[in-house]
């Protein structure tokens, strides 16, 4: 049964702030089906509502812009489908590309930040350990959840701008401490140091979480060295697009896994999974749908590429360049990074094409019908095939880079073999 | 009638067809198609059928957070299913419906029922009090 506060309740029936009303009522009708016994404030918001997927959502967004809606909380936003820096990167209709704008405007028009980018977290928006928020964007969920120890579920399309703008959200899930703790530990103390440590791994490791940890909180052990925060970012982004995890610790690193007796809160029956280098080799390869060296372009950034990521692009193709197109998603915080550091020039000489505010997998940029596709992302390779019609293959980004230079597919087994 | 059960409302209304029961779980962002209102998920044993006017039973859950703007707009066009009976609770597709109530779109009943309570193909008829007759 679901109780609310008198101001919740006088806000559900307040003529003067419509937006705000009806917000509210969406909220609540979700609250109760979701069995929640109350709504808690949240502190920011992630939007992932401001992707265009027909006009009844560019309608609803018009709408609480009509009824004169504001966020209660800062909000960032999520891609769009359209760059609006580089316009010309869209292959879309009129109709559609006229809608897709006028839905990004919307959501601006409601007060949130043109963010634009589905790796918030790495452009200033962090909320601290504790903190209940109001996130969408799968990959932004397990990061905030596992990375920050900031508090919430995945809220999709539809339901984030009402969190936004009520600034409320229901208190189920991960915003209650109890469910944040592990009721499974995968051992990884058997692999390689060398492969665990190494950029190719965490794709590969997510993926396969999502496929085995489905819905649980999973407790990571065995690395020996701590894994880096673009690594950490990958992990999460593949499990979230192959299962419905929503949050990971990682014992002795993580900030809710202290030990491993912390990240699991006495709960006494976890089940351990101790998976083989042969089993992450397995997964390794389901990221791929072509053996072949045929290579139509190369793909990277979902999520949205760091600076940092772009240096180690920028060191890896050591002033070669790319014989097919070259594409890195990423966000305005990074160009403008980038375009300080004077790094833009290298980027463009070697093939390389910077797309910002959308990426590959959301909107039509991948140039013909069809062909094969390398990546480093586990979500690039996993949702390639279906929204792009191209094939994946996965690799490394040294792999990438290499195979983008020659413009064929080479692959260096290198770590992934026994030891 | 032959009989009826009774199921948990959780959007009401009134609706009348043929049960359309899927074998597996469908994610409605990427596996139902808002244009057509096919199931175009490419490995589902239902791919190809169109959910349009029928009383869709869900097996299970599945959740991209996306669904609950397909609904809606299959909901906006008049191509959605007529009624969605729902053995767990997806939050998700809920949400859609409640958001074409408030945009003014026809919305259509929601309900939970118990695994094996109906068959596919069945005529059913659905009532606002949560009772399906067949």
């Amino acid at each position: 049964m679901l109780h609310l506060s008198e101001t919740e309740k006088r806000v559900l029936v307040d003529e003067s702030q419509p937006a705000l009303a009806m917000a509210m009522r969406i909220l609540v009708a979700t609250a109760e089906i979701l069995g929640a016994s109350r709504l808690i404030a949240v502190a920011s918001a992630h939007i992932d509502g401001c992707l265009y997927l027909g006009d009844s959502g560019v309608f609803f967004a018009e709408k609480l812009v009509q009824l004169g809606g504001r966020v209660a909380i800062p909000a960032t936003l999520n891609v769009g489908a359209l760059d609006l820096i580089h316009p010309h990167l869209v292959q879309a209709g009129t109709h559609h590309r006229s809608m897709a704008k006028r839905q990004m405007q919307a959501y601006l028009d409601l007060g949130c930040q043109a963010s634009w980018t589905c790796a918030p977290y790495q452009t200033g928006h962090r909320p601290g350990l504790g903190e209940n928020v109001a996130w969408g964007e799968s990959n932004a969920v397990v990061f905030a959840n596992s990375v920050l120890g900031a508090r919430t579920n995945r809220y999709g399309d539809l339901l984030d701008i009402c969190l936004a703008l009520s600034g409320r959200a229901p208190y189920t899930g991960l915003h209650r401490p109890e469910n944040r703790h592990a009721n499974l530990v995968i051992d990884l103390s058997g692999l390689p140091g060398a492969l665990k440590s190494s950029e190719s791994f965490f794709p590969v490791l997510g993926s396969w979480l999502g496929r085995h940890a489905g819905a649980s909180v999973p407790a990571l052990t065995g690395f020996e060295a701590p894994v880096a925060e673009d690594h950490l970012k990958a992990l999460g982004a593949g499990a979230a697009s192959t299962g419905a995890v929503g949050m990971f610790h990682i014992v002795g690193q993580t900030p809710e896994a202290a030990t491993l007796a912390d990240a699991l809160g006495g709960n006494p029956c976890a089940e351990t999974l101790k998976p083989t280098l042969q089993d992450f080799r397995r997964e390794r390869d389901r990221l791929s749908q072509q053996t072949g060296s045929q290579l139509d372009c190369v793909a990277l950034g979902s999520p949205h590429f760091s600076y940092a990521e772009t240096r180690a692009l920028l060191t890896t193709l050591a002033g070669r360049s790319s014989r097919v197109p070259f594409y890195v998603c990423t966000n305005r915080f990074v160009l403008h990074k980038l375009e300080q550091e004077g790094l833009l020039e290298a980027l463009a000489r070697a093939g390389i094409e910077l797309v910002i505010d959308t990426c590959v997998a959301v909107a039509p940029i991948l140039r013909g019908k069809g062909g094969v596709m390398m990546t480093n992302s586990a979500k690039f390779a996993h949702y390639g095939p279906g929204n792009t019609g191209y094939q994946s293959v996965f690799g490394s980004l040294a792999d990438c880079v290499d195979s983008a230079v020659s413009g064929k597919i080479t692959r260096n087994p290198g770590l992934w073999q026994d030891q | 009638m032959a009989g009826s059960v009774k199921a948990r409302v959780l959007v009401a209304g009134r609706a009348q067809g043929v049960v359309l029961r899927l074998d597996a779980a469908v994610s409605f962002w990427g596996g139902v198609s808002p244009q057509t209102a096919e199931i175009i998920q490419h490995d589902h044993p239902n791919r190809g059928i169109c959910i349009s006017q029928r009383i869709l039973l869900l097996p299970a859950m599945i959740g991209s957070s996306s669904s609950s703007a397909v609904l809606l707009e299959l909901l906006y066009k008049k191509i959605g299913p007529k009624a969605i009976l729902m053995t767990e609770i997806d939050a998700i597709l809920v949400l859609g419906d409640l958001v074409a109530g408030e945009m003014g779109y026809p919305t259509i009943p929601i309900l939970q029922v118990a695994a094996d309570a109906l068959q596919n193909g069945q005529a059913v008829t659905i009532e606002e009090n949560g009772t399906i007759g067949f």
